[in-house]
């Protein structure tokens, strides 16, 4: 399938997994339009892990913010039985599993066909640079591309076998940024969905924008009523490893598959 | 082995998608321990892979680097066996993330402050993973030798203490161990011995090599001879995705290096093309979708 391409842009917002978390998502759009961006684009994963999947849904549609397909939605518009998420751990996996047939069982008909017409990825410029944006990585929509196990060599790789100056993807949910060059190379925006392993409940979003004919990046924390996220996850009957995630800021599930490093930081 | 004889043999393809993870015999087939079920054999007599050198090594990262390479592993035989092995790790960090297998009998506290500052000076991560099978020394050390049970513990414990959290691995030869009750008797075990955060990778046998003898041979029905591989499947092989370097030469996997036919070329360029599945081994993988890597 050809690449989309919006076309040149100053100052863009990237939103990566959503995760049901609409309560966040309707507090980064307005952050977002605060900061007088000219578009927000969705990287997928709108549904997992939170509460009342649609509502996420139909935030987005009717915004007409750009999306694209993340693993998630590529196995609720194919029927699929698992999110294939990527994990190799069968905790990890069986938590999984939990989220994927909740979100399943949730999504309206008319919106997994919706899935089903976003693309997998789209492109656009800003100071003339190439951006490829992506759910995983360019090759694979589950791909893991983490802060520590994404060297420079393969990020040049990447960008040449893809013909793109920057690649922006989430998956991770967690935000990094790695340069090999002026506006060569990785952005993870991370997740409005699930907060940063970091003993914080705020999650994050970025901004790309224009600066000095050059691509800069900011990570913008957004603080949202998670306690209300909590209450509503509860009440749905979902785990209790997730709502404790969404009140602490520590990942208490899908942690066999972080990199040292990364594991080091969080607390479980 | 071309290609096309390969289709003729009835074995399937597997090609190479990218290369991602680069292997390194880094200590041959040189070995403190002589594990009853270890797949290669490895001894402290085994020369059959020689100890790669700090040039060796640096050579085939020179060509990793322009063909972009995610992810570097070392193994042997005991990697801290070789004298070169903390400069060889160093040099791969620069340039980027490195696991190393080793059984921990040699990382003691100076060990493991060495790798804490290699770790913090790099940019990616450095795993360290330790084999251990069994959860106490009646089960582990039949396999891996008397008295290693606790000699294995006593590196998991510097490690932990210097900061670095270990990837325990643990064999099938455990009995159990791969079962949800033993996986999570493995997880309170390693919390037990001071690692809160405990890190587990479980391990089908390679019934090839010292485990030929141990336990048993691969049946002739275990064969892909026959199968036709799906993209799917071909995607979780790991031999899609890495090659091993060894004394004498590039290798397609970390599993096959005592199969001549399994040795590729001299540099990896030369191993940029696919391989047919017609060992046994390759029979392993491709029905537990397992993978070396971690």
């Amino acid at each position: 399938m050809q690449d989309v391409n919006l076309g040149p842009f100053r100052r863009i917002a990237l939103f990566g997994g959503i995760y049901s978390n609409y309560l966040s998502l309707e507090r980064a759009i307005a952050l977002a339009k605060a900061k007088n961006v000219d578009a927000m684009i969705a990287l997928g994963d709108f549904g997992a892990f939170g509460p009342h999947p649609d509502r996420t849904v139909e935030i987005l549609r009717a915004s007409g913010i750009p999306t694209i397909q993340g693993n998630y939605e590529e196995s609720l518009a194919t029927g699929a039985e698992n999110c294939h998420c990527g994990y190799t751990d069968p905790r990890d996996n069986a938590f999984a599993q939990i989220s994927y047939d909740y979100t399943r069982e949730k999504t309206a008909a008319a919106h997994k066909a919706w899935m089903a017409t976003l693309p997998p990825q789209l492109r656009l410029t800003i100071a003339g640079k190439r951006l490829l944006l992506c759910h995983g990585s360019p090759r694979k929509i589950n791909e893991f591309l983490w802060e520590t196990t994404t060297p420079r060599p393969f990020i040049e790789k990447l960008l040449s076998d893809h013909a793109a100056d920057l690649i922006v993807c989430t998956h991770t949910g967690l935000q990094w940024q790695r340069f090999t060059g002026p506006g060569r190379g990785v952005v993870n925006v991370g997740a409005l969905g699930r907060p940063a392993n970091d003993g914080k409940p705020n999650v994050w979003f970025a901004i790309l924008e224009e600066r000095a004919g050059d691509v800069a990046v900011d990570f913008v924390p957004v603080d949202y009523d998670h306690a209300r996220l909590a209450r509503e996850m509860r009440s749905e009957g979902l785990p209790g490893e997730f709502v404790e995630t969404i009140e602490t800021g520590w990942w208490t599930t899908c942690l066999e598959i972080l990199p040292a490093k990364e594991r080091a930081r969080g607390r479980f | 082995m071309n290609a096309q004889s390969s289709a003729s043999s009835g074995f399937p393809i597997a090609p190479l998608f990218a290369l991602d993870t680069l292997w390194f015999q880094v200590a041959g087939t040189l070995c403190n321990l002589e594990c009853t079920h270890c797949f290669i054999s490895c001894s402290p007599t085994n020369h059959a892979h020689e100890m790669l050198t700090l040039a060796d090594v640096k050579r085939h990262l020179r060509e990793a680097e322009a063909l972009g390479v995610k992810e570097y592993y070392f193994t042997g035989g005991e990697p801290f066996m070789n004298h070169e092995i903390f400069e060889i790790l160093e040099e791969t960090l620069c340039q980027g993330p490195v696991s190393v297998l080793t059984n921990g009998v040699l990382i003691r506290a100076d060990t493991a402050a060495r790798l804490k500052r290699l770790s913090d000076a790099s940019e990616y991560s450095l795993d360290i993973r330790i084999s251990i099978d069994g959860w106490n020394a009646a089960t582990n050390d039949p396999i891996r030798g008397a008295g290693t049970f606790e000699r294995i513990l006593g590196g998991v414990r510097a490690l932990a203490s210097a900061g670095l959290n270990p990837v325990i691995t643990v064999t099938e030869a455990c009995e159990g161990a791969a079962t949800q009750d033993g996986r999570t008797r493995f997880f309170d075990f390693l919390r037990s011995i001071g690692l809160p955060q405990p890190r587990l990778k479980i391990m089908p046998l390679l019934r090839i090599g010292a485990e030929e003898q141990r336990l048993r041979a691969y049946e002739s029905w275990e064969t892909l001879k026959g199968r036709e591989l799906t993209p799917d499947e071909a995607g979780v092989l790991q031999c899609t995705g890495c090659r091993m370097v060894t004394s004498k030469g590039v290798y397609v996997c970390p599993i096959l290096i005592d199969a001549p036919d399994a040795k590729m070329g001299e540099t990896l360029g030369e191993t940029a093309r696919p391989f047919t599945l017609s060992h046994q081994a390759c029979f392993t993988c491709h029905e537990t979708g397992f993978s070396c890597r971690t």
